[in-house]
């Protein structure tokens, strides 16, 4: 079976090498039949990857240690999920999980492309089927999973500890859908630059795939950051590490792109722009990459460490970063630029956003990129973290959140301002109201946290304004508002979700940065502490045994009104002795949107423990926006423009009218 | 206005956006990026108390004091020199003797290394990497204690 899936891995990569050129060749030369090569191929090379990954899992699953990545990342003591999720959780797996994401998105292109002009598509596969020969070269020379060791060793080192959660079985396979995903809007860029011009088509195809990946980045980061969270037992949620920046940074220029492929597709402007964006955002997915995998970066993240990996993977790097830009360079000027639009209109606060957003990446880049810079030209090493990001990423946040509100309600072409302040009121005096009474009711709050509150009421009733007016509220009898608000095109939902989402986050973060307290304090069995009005009592430590590993549980009671006990919270130190690792399992109890966060530190030798206690008021809202902003996405995949698989009559309509129908 | 003036107002107006952001970028460079020593470069490095820097090194043998409630101290030494560290909080869960750390704070009046974070690797295979590379620098690193 190993065989087999090495096997396999070697023909995609083949196959990838086909997909590259025949198509290719046969664009430029116009040939029917090598053009329909590239379908086929595409998805037999996704057959192929799925079939190779599905060895690599079933020789974890059966913890075939006489494969070197097996027996280097797992255990027979294992509970099975975390030996199949422990396939993607080391450096071979997760590369071979980002090409079979990849190569299953050039099976998507094959099997629902059919409506491409044959040139255009052939194009798009042969730039996927590019990437995808590079990444197979990369796996197969330098992170072979099915590399077999002889004599087999009779048990395994266990997969990090840290890794055996739940948590990252979801996130890493959310990332790189992700991550890759962006790399459809790549080959559909770079396609259009090899052909020299966009047409209808493309503006169409982009967005949803956008769409897509970047509901699945923001999943990922949402989960990666609550994982950090629990797991390391450092009750924060965000660290500005150079990990964490690699998936932001496509992120916020992936939202970048949502933002301006709706001016594309509804206006057919900002053409040229889209492009490069699309370009970037995956090239800073493969930035992301490169700093994760290659281990450049000093990071609590940094798993792999391996100078060849990185050296390979920054050749793919200048090769598809440096090729694409000098090939936008060459033949962006023959593009035809699209609509005009007066600064004061959607077309316009669409731009504002990009341009937030770009320089916002930008910054994010700087200072993600700045130590390795500063390491390669002199002998200092410094760090920038947190205080650098705050000060520049915090400044650019603030202006883009307080006009967010304003651009769904701003008119195409020409919009009116005082006309859309006029209705956003109603949302203004309450984010007003808010501000005033969380400076003048909550104790200790400084004149920033009430501002933040304020902005998290502005982002989020702005955003249900928006859905009020589109639906007239006010003007019309409530009957038909509901029929209205139920009439109304699924991307306006997705819109008003997705900002929504956007205002809890912002909560979230405000609530738990402002509002936060914590204690760190030793405690012998019986006592009780007091924190924000919560009483703790530690009940004691006991010592239990895992399949494989050993803990000591601090075990901790609430204390309710009444004097009696309402609920327990336990935090654990545990010791995997495979790996001689300590880990500390966080006590979380979740009341309302807040939360208690208990986390274990070390025994003192009179018997007392070091307890470190948080309470963390709405932190709960900040992954709760990641989701909602998901349901955006997905609501805007909804409309039914972008259906997929919609007949091919209403297609038709929509390339006659672009914008039909909608405001 | 007419057409071009005023797409190279916005132009402008998109020009000055940048410039105060990229002025912005550089001036938070220059003063909250934190430098990172080992203990024997803080002779001739001059670090004020009260600067933000990161030190790292290995946690010396023999050092570890537990004091009152969740105040620990230690040093932390690139076997040349050593420096005292307090931290108040809980130590991460590799942290133990001999090996590295990347300790954040800043010095105190003292001269006592007052750290308000403090990272250990983070597997069995895993060394800080300032810290590998500065001991690599002053030659105490044997490659056998990166496995």
């Amino acid at each position: 079976m190993v065989e087999t899936g090495h096997f396999a891995l070697v023909l995609a990569f083949a196959l990838s090498l086909v997909q590259m050129v025949v198509p290719l060749f046969g664009a430029r030369l116009n040939n029917q039949r090598l053009m329909a090569v590239g379908g086929p191929v595409a998805v037999t090379g996704f057959a192929l990857t799925a079939l190779s990954f599905a060895a690599l899992a079933s020789a974890y699953a059966s913890s075939d240690f006489s494969v070197a990545s097996v027996w280097e990342n797992s255990h027979s003591l294992q509970p099975l999920i975390y030996k199949i999720t422990g396939t993607w959780g080391n450096h071979e797996g997760s590369m071979l999980l980002w090409v079979l994401i990849l190569t299953f998105f050039g099976a998507l292109v094959a099997a629902f492309g059919s409506n491409l002009p044959a040139t255009l598509r052939a194009n798009v596969l042969a730039v996927q089927g590019g990437i995808g020969a590079a990444f197979f070269l990369f796996i197969l020379v330098t992170s072979n999973p099915f590399i077999r060791l002889n004599p087999a060793p009779i048990e395994g080192r266990d997969l990090n500890p840290i890794l055996q959660d739940l948590g990252l079985a979801i996130h890493p396979p959310f990332l790189y859908l992700g991550y890759v995903g962006f790399s459809i809007c790549f080959s559909f860029s770079v396609a259009a630059l090899i052909e020299g011009r966009i047409d209808a088509s493309w503006a169409r195809w982009v967005r949803p795939w956008t769409l897509v990946a970047w509901m699945f980045l923001t999943g990922g980061i949402a989960m990666g950051s609550y994982w950090a969270y629990y797991e390391l037992g450092w009750g924060g949620f965000w660290f500005w590490d150079p990990v964490e920046n690699a998936s932001f940074m496509p992120w916020l220029a992936g939202t970048a792109l949502l933002h301006s492929a709706i001016v594309m597709e509804k206006r057919s402007a900002l053409k040229i722009w889209t492009l490069l964006l699309a370009i970037l955002t995956f090239s800073l997915s493969l930035l992301g990459t490169f700093l994760v995998r290659s281990g450049v970066l000093t990071s609590v993240h940094a798993f792999a460490t391996d100078p060849t990996r990185g050296v390979f993977i920054l050749c793919i790097l200048t090769l598809f970063i440096g090729g694409s830009l000098a090939l936008f360079a060459l033949r962006a000027s023959r593009l035809t630029t699209g609509g005009l639009f007066h600064p004061i209109s959607r077309e316009g606060a669409l731009v504002l956003n990009n341009l937030f957003l770009t320089t916002a990446t930008a910054t994010v880049l700087v200072g993600t990129l700045y130590p390795l810079a500063v390491e390669a030209f002199s002998a200092d090493k410094i760090s920038v973290g947190a205080p650098f990001f705050n000060l520049t990423f915090g400044p650019l946040m603030v202006p883009l959140l307080l006009v967010v509100p304003f651009g769904p309600l701003l008119a195409w072409k020409r919009g009116d301002v005082f006309a859309v302040a006029q209705r956003l009121m109603v949302a203004f005096a309450a984010a007003l109201l808010a501000t005033l009474v969380t400076a003048l009711f909550i104790d200790g709050a400084s004149v920033f946290a009430a501002l933040g509150v304020g902005l998290a009421v502005w982002l989020i009733l702005g955003a249900l304004t928006d859905l009020a007016v589109k639906s007239g509220v006010g003007n019309v009898a409530a009957g038909i508002m509901v029929r209205r608000l139920l009439g109304l095109p699924r991307s306006v939902f997705g819109t008003a979700f997705a900002h929504l989402g956007l205002g809890l986050t912002t909560l979230g973060i405000v609530g738990t940065l402002c509002f936060g307290t914590e204690k760190i304090l030793s405690m012998h069995a019986g006592e009780t502490v007091e924190l924000s009005g919560h009483t703790l009592r530690f009940v004691g430590l006991y010592p239990a045994q895992g399949p494989n590993y050993s803990e000591d549980r601090g075990r901790f009671e609430l204390i309710g009104v009444s004097g009696s006990p309402v609920g327990e919270i336990s935090s654990a130190k545990r010791f995997y002795p495979v790996r001689q690792m300590t880990t500390t399992e966080s006590g979380i109890r979740t009341i309302g949107f807040s939360q208690l966060y208990i986390s274990l530190g070390d025994e003192g030798k009179d018997g007392s423990v070091v307890v470190r206690l948080w309470w963390k008021p709405l932190v709960t809202l900040i992954w709760g926006g990641g989701l909602m902003m998901m349901a955006g996405a997905a609501m805007s995949l909804m409309d039914r423009r972008l259906r997929v698989g919609a007949p091919s009559r209403r297609r038709k309509q929509a390339s006659a009218v672009p914008s039909a129908g909608l405001p | 206005m007419t057409r071009k003036q005023k797409r190279l107002s916005v132009i402008a107006g998109g020009l000055v956006f940048l410039g105060a952001a990229t002025g912005l970028t550089f001036y938070a460079l220059g003063q909250k990026a934190s430098y990172f020593y080992m203990p024997a470069d803080l002779t001739t490095a001059s670090v004020q108390p009260g600067q933000r820097i990161r030190l790292g090194g290995l946690v010396e043998k023999g050092t570890i004091q537990r004091g009152q409630g969740a105040t620990v101290g230690f040093s932390v030494s690139d076997t040349h020199k050593s420096v005292k560290v307090t931290y108040t909080g809980i130590l991460p869960d590799l942290f133990r003797e001999e090996q590295g750390v990347i300790t954040e704070g800043t010095f105190g009046p003292d001269g006592v290394f007052v750290a308000d974070s403090v990272l250990a690797k983070h597997d069995e295979r895993y060394m800080p990497k300032e810290v590998a590379d500065g001991l690599k620098a002053k030659g105490v690193w044997q490659e056998s204690k990166s496995e």
